[in-house]
């Protein structure tokens, strides 16, 4: 609808759509700037989410009582749902609990940090920028070819390659493919996928957003400014589903390292 | 090659940033931010949480326990109970049926003993009502002898001074009157 819009507008109204450098900032404090970065927004809203996974987590667990109050039932909840749900059902019941520490803290994480998008003023997906998309998807790499190699030695990278049960002609062609889906593309499309979903959603706000606010303020045509508040009745839409993919991707972005780690583990069945 | 994709988007910086391009400063910032918050998971959030949950689960399964031991012991008390109220019956059918028995014995043995004592009663006095019988027999033998031996010697006004011979015929006469008597008396009986 919104390109559509767009079309409609004069061509001298000098609407100037939002880019991919709006998704980044100006850095807060310009330390060493001259290395082309500072400390920006995005790496306050890292730090600010682990403050608050702390913080809630520990006042919901300061006095834990038999029979939860409501903020201990919640952060309990948030914890069987991922000690449960993800790692007793991906990895299974002999080694998911060492994982846990891992899964809960990633699914949390990329959630809080997904969702600092979707509250204004913050308003940014900190995955949003490829950086932490790869620094998270670099250790679950690390990660779970450790725990290959720990469970089955230097023969684990054979085990990842060579899938049992082929005729042995077709196994030039798919030992390459093995090694590229499995060991290059796996972390891209692992910190991709949330990158891409991250950036998409942001952009989309960020367009509707700064679309409405021309078309209502910058143009003095009424029909355009019922364009705009339309736009704005979307971009609520929008905004949900958004949240339900904040929630989706942290869920996935868990899932995936749950099943990498599984996969690693039972490489030899 | 990350380097020359990063020279690659310095020199279009001034046009438009490549959002696949990292900032190497968010890349570390993320990874040691995620290690803090690792930490901070492992030593202080995952501790509470499996304390809470394995504190939960006894305080559940030891009222559970408790429950089904308190029931077991229920059972158990129901059972002795039945047991005693069983016993109890048992008991008291039976002292009944020993009641039962003393009762019909003792009936048993009044009757008996009453039986004995009424033919006891019943012999004695037959045996005196026969004693009786003969003493008056006796005592009519003599009299009516002396009677009819005097009244004779006023009527036929002789001294019958043969005592042998009024005997003979007093007996005679006495015979007489028993074999009368005592055909009247079949006669009797048998109509």
């Amino acid at each position: 609808m919104l390109p559509l819009v767009l079309s409609y507008l004069p061509a001298q109204g000098g609407y100037v759509p939002p880019t991919i450098d709006d998704a980044h900032p100006p850095d807060i404090i310009p330390w060493m700037a001259e290395y082309g970065t500072g400390f920006g927004k995005q790496m306050v809203m890292i730090v600010l989410s682990i403050i608050l996974i702390w913080a809630f987590f520990g006042i919901a667990m300061r006095k834990p009582s038999l029979v939860p109050g409501r903020v201990q039932w919640v952060a309990e909840s948030g914890y069987a749902f991922v000690r449960n749900g993800i790692g007793r059902d991906i990895i299974g019941e002999k080694n998911f609990r060492q994982w846990v520490p891992l899964l809960f803290a990633t699914f949390f994480f990329v959630l809080l940090n997904n969702l600092f998008g979707a509250i204004p003023v913050l308003q940014l997906p900190s995955f949003s920028h490829s950086g932490a998309a790869y620094a998270l998807a670099i250790i679950m790499y690390i990660i779970w070819i450790g725990v290959g190699l720990r469970h089955h030695g230097i023969k684990y990278f054979k085990l990842a390659v060579v899938p049992k049960g082929v005729p042995s002609w077709i196994l030039p062609l798919l030992v390459p493919l093995e090694i590229i889906s499995n060991f290059i593309v796996r972390p891209l499309t692992h910190s991709l996928r949330l990158m891409a979903t991250m950036l998409a959603g942001h952009m989309i706000i960020m367009l509707a957003g700064s679309g409405a606010d021309y078309l209502i303020t910058q143009t003095d045509s009424i029909f355009n400014a019922g364009l705009g508040i339309m736009v704005i009745i979307g971009s609520v839409a929008l905004y949900f589903l958004e949240l339900l993919i904040m929630v989706l991707q942290a869920f996935v972005f868990t899932l995936l390292t749950s099943l990498y780690i599984q996969g690693a583990i039972a490489a030899n069945d | 090659m990350i380097n020359s994709m990063m020279i690659m988007a310095a020199a279009e910086a001034e046009e438009q940033a490549n959002p696949l391009i990292p900032y190497i400063w968010e890349i570390v910032v993320t990874s040691v931010g995620f290690l803090v918050l690792m930490f901070i998971v492992i030593k202080f959030i995952v501790p509470a949480m499996e304390k809470s949950y394995v504190e939960r689960r006894d305080a559940i399964e030891g009222g559970l326990e408790r429950a089904q031991a308190a029931q077991a012991e229920a059972a158990q008390l129901k059972n002795n109970y039945e047991q005693l109220l069983q016993e109890a019956r048992t008991e008291a059918s039976q002292i009944r049926e020993q009641a039962r028995t003393e009762a019909a014995q003792i009936v048993a043995e009044a009757r008996q003993n009453a039986s004995a004592e009424a033919s006891r009663i019943s012999e004695q006095a037959s045996v005196q009502i026969a004693a009786e019988r003969q003493q008056a027999v006796s005592a009519l033998h003599t009299e009516v002898g002396t009677l009819a031996t005097s009244l004779a010697s006023k009527i036929v006004g002789e001294a019958l001074n043969d005592d042998a011979r009024s005997q003979r015929v007093v007996d005679r006469f006495l015979a007489d009157l028993e074999q009368e008597q005592a055909s009247t008396t079949s006669a009797g009986a048998t109509e």
